[in-house]
């Protein structure tokens, strides 16, 4: 059965003037939206823009407070996530819903409505895997998975049901762009074979390469309903922004000076359960330049920051040495006096304490050096500091100190990597600068990122957006399974370079070529 | 009877009402939710079942009315954690203070009174086995019904689609709901199984094991049924082995104080607490990878709607 999108019927689905409102915030704000049997539609949006709010009203998760959900012409209420699987939808989450103790079969037959029996879960699981070429084991246990891998469960689970329409949400966003395309197959192999799809993501290439029409989302609102073939990305990212997204200026060439960092010969072990080891990590990083670290998410990154950083400790002095002094065995504070600066990934309860004041914030990373005295706090100081920050990398607050927990994403982000420079560092470690922050902030804080090297820093951002690391970085290197790839100019690496690296196949084929 | 016969017998008597109480726990807390207020609930199982036994003179009803206070306050319980998501270390702690000061309540016109001993159930035949015979063929039924439950929460948790259904919600509670199972039923039902167990090991205590009652005879039991559940990381059949190992070590440290060794009597006591946890450590390691706990236990869930 190929699409038939140009048939009179009525669509697969239709929402029209959904509505969720949450206290003051209008989450959605009249979304009208159709798809087609067969179509593959994107729905685009930058963070926050209300993406996820308006599929979980049409996965039956959350109520809508207004509006009416057709289903083949027919108005329908999806009261729940079962009602919702009745009719033939099936969901795949961003982050995904899946148990980590327990087996990829269990996983599955978790979900599944109806009569079954581990074996036959099996037969069916094995079967699906063939047909759209989504390799598992059932047996292996999902913490020990990569999140392609998770993500093949997900896509499984969906596809038992016999779905009519597969919503996924920002799909892409843990995968490699070789794991990336590897779904865009199956993707298109599953409309052709008459399955909608409602694609949700603010990447446009994808977009572009998988989907005839996209409904754009700005605030709640419906923006423009368009094709993304027919547009160029800078339109479309016109249309999510509001407004024209700039690029990030770059006045001075890359012309490094002396090393500020130097990490030698690293190994740490794991931490818990399922941490990942660091394996005779070597980097440098000099003033004046950007160095990026790529990587799929889990692969060592988060444990390579707490090395930097000195939250974990090296076993030896000279394994980490910044501005010249060996201090793999120094605490934060230690390296903080040697003029380096941390901004780690998560930003409330790590970067900032939820209920303190942004001026209180302000000690967690300077107190070591300006605003407390043999102990004391010198509260006016660190006010006048948070004014300071607040003014220069015009952070929005709602009040004139309000505790962190009440900014959102995007301006505490700025408040935090805000309260890293004005140190002016001669070393700055960050670890996902921009990760869940709208696209005006993501801007700032790059070219602050960028700005700040350019003034005669080292910079280090540790990202998962490898679109975000060729725009600001000069160097890059790649991490994978705890093993850094050696650091080359930006210039000198593709995306598809940096594929095969994030998986660990240039690694390989360098051994091979080894023996 | 030979004396060790008798030691084997008294270590079944100790460690039974410990496995019951902490195998309902174990299902309560596969679920998600810490329920600290086993203590209270056996308490409360005790002086109802003792209370129901002597005023009907019915054994049974002793035992139903037992069951049937431990439910009841397991389902108060419920009512706070789950309907108004409390949370559930102040309101399990709450609980075992109410249930300590109820039961001495209820139990308050019992004090002095005496029950019967159940008799054993004989299996004919195999209770002639030396040693062992009389061990396991010649037991009164609770004990009997402590190794069917072993069993049957196994296969439950196991085997089961509402056994994984159960498992699911306790690992992950917001996957869970995003995928339509059950959260709060399911865990409601977890919650009265866990107190309706611990009703039932209090109705063991006063009818089996000292056969009357006096306030505040639970003595610990519900604490330590707790522990055993976290050292046997979650699962029945290191529960079964925990609990006897504590039941064996309880009684053996008594006859040692009678023996009267040259240690001190407070270091004999903590044997029992030191072998279990040395005993279920080294099972745990032996395995390999340390098991976590379920991951959403004592998180509150509030659906998002």
């Amino acid at each position: 059965m190929k699409a038939d999108v140009s048939s009179s019927g009525p669509p697969l689905v239709e929402l029209k003037g959904i509505s969720k409102r949450y206290g003051d915030l209008l989450a959605n704000d009249g979304i009208d939206l159709s798809i087609e049997p067969g179509e593959i539609h994107a729905l685009l949006g930058e963070n926050g823009a209300g993406k996820s709010t308006l599929v979980k009203i049409l996965y039956g998760v959350i109520e809508p407070s207004a509006g009416e959900i057709r289903w083949e012409g027919r108005p329908v209420t999806i009261g729940s996530p079962v009602e919702a699987r009745a009719l033939g939808l099936g969901m795949v989450f961003q982050h995904f819903s899946l148990f980590d103790e327990m087996t990829v079969a269990e996983n599955i037959a978790v979900a599944l409505s109806g009569e079954w029996s581990l074996a036959t879960v099996r037969g069916r699981l094995s079967e699906i895997s063939r047909t759209y070429g989504l390799a598992l084991d059932p047996d292996r246990a999902v913490w020990t998975l990569s999140a392609g891998e998770r993500q093949r469960i997900e896509i499984v689970r969906c596809l038992l049901q016999n779905p009519r329409l597969l919503i996924l949400d920002e799909p892409t966003s843990v995968l490699t762009p070789q794991e990336a395309e590897h779904l865009f197959v199956t993707l298109d192999k599953l409309s052709a074979d008459g399955c909608s799809i409602l694609y949700i993501s603010h990447k446009l290439e994808e977009v572009r390469r998988l989907c005839r029409r996209a409904t754009i989302l700005r605030t709640g609102r419906v923006v423009a309903t368009i094709d993304p073939r027919a547009s160029t990305a800078r339109e479309i990212a016109a249309l999510m922004v509001g407004n024209e997204v700039g690029d990030i200026r770059t006045d001075a060439p890359h012309a490094p000076q002396g090393e500020v960092l130097r990490v030698d010969h690293l190994d740490m072990p794991p931490v818990g359960l399922h941490g990942q080891a660091l394996k005779d990590i070597n980097l440098v990083a000099r003033s004046g330049e950007v160095v990026g670290i790529a990587g799929v998410a889990g692969n060592g990154q988060s444990e390579l920051f707490a090395a930097l950083s000195g939250e974990r400790l090296a076993s030896r002095p000279d394994a980490i040495v910044i501005a010249g002094r060996a201090c793999g065995t120094l605490g934060v504070h230690a390296r903080r006096r040697l003029a380096a600066a941390f901004v780690p990934e998560e930003r409330l309860g790590h970067a900032a304490a939820p209920t303190h004041r942004l001026s209180e914030n302000t000690l967690i990373s300077h107190a070591a050096t300006e605003v407390s005295r043999s102990g004391f706090i010198l509260v006016n100081a660190a006010r006048r500091l948070a004014r300071s920050i607040i003014k220069s990398f015009d952070v929005r607050t709602p009040e004139g100190d309000p505790q962190a927990r009440k900014l959102s994403g995007g301006n505490l982000q700025k408040f935090v990597i805000g309260r890293e420079i004005i140190r002016k560092p001669k070393l700055l470690i960050v670890d996902q600068p921009t990760w869940g922050v709208d696209a005006g902030a993501a801007r700032l804080i790059r070219q602050a990122l960028v700005d700040l090297a350019r003034a005669g820093s080292a910079v280090v951002v540790v990202s998962q957006d490898l679109d975000e690391l060729f725009e600001v970085a000069d160097q890059m290197a790649v991490i994978h399974q705890g093993y850094l790839s050696p650091l080359k100019p930006i210039g000198a690496w593709t995306k598809e370079a940096v594929g095969l690296e994030m998986l660990g196949v240039a690694q390989a084929q360098g051994d091979a070529h080894a023996l | 009877m030979t004396t060790f016969e008798a030691i084997l017998l008294t270590i079944v008597t100790a460690s039974t009402p410990l496995l019951i109480a902490a195998l309902g726990e174990l299902v309560t807390e596969r679920s998600g939710v810490l329920n600290l207020g086993v203590e209270g609930m056996m308490a409360m199982g005790a002086a109802c079942s003792f209370a129901a036994a002597v005023s009907f003179d019915s054994t049974l009803l002793g035992v139903l009315a037992g069951v049937l206070a431990g439910a009841m306050m397991a389902a108060l319980f419920a009512l706070v954690v789950l309907g108004f998501a409390a949370n559930q270390v102040g309101s399990g702690l709450a609980l075992t203070i109410f249930g300590l000061g109820l039961s001495g309540l209820v139990g308050a016109p019992f004090v002095g009174a005496r029950r019967d001993p159940i008799p054993p159930i004989d299996i004919p035949g195999l209770s002639d086995i030396p040693y062992v015979g009389r061990l396991f063929f010649e037991q009164d039924l609770f004990v009997y019904v402590s190794f069917a439950l072993t069993i049957l929460i196994a296969l439950y948790l196991t085997r089961t689609r509402s056994g994984l259904t159960l498992r699911s919600i306790g690992e992950n509670h917001t996957s869970a709901n995003a995928l339509g199972l059950p959260v709060l039923r399911t865990r409601f039902l977890a919650i009265l199984f866990g107190g309706a167990c611990a009703g039932l090991a209090g109705a063991y205590l006063a009818l089996v094991y000292t056969r009357f009652w006096s306030p505040g005879m639970t003595a610990g039991r519900g604490w330590i049924a707790l522990a055993l559940v976290v050292f046997a990381a979650w699962r029945p059949g290191w529960l079964l082995i925990g609990a006897y190992i504590f039941g064996a070590a309880t009684v053996l440290q008594l006859h040692a104080q009678a023996a009267q060794f040259g240690v001190p009597s407070q270091m004999l006591s903590a044997v029992p607490y030191l072998a279990t946890i040395i005993a279920l450590l080294l099972l745990s390691l032996r395995h390999g990878r340390a098991i976590g706990a379920p991951g959403s236990l004592g998180a509150p869930f509030v659906p998002d709607r």
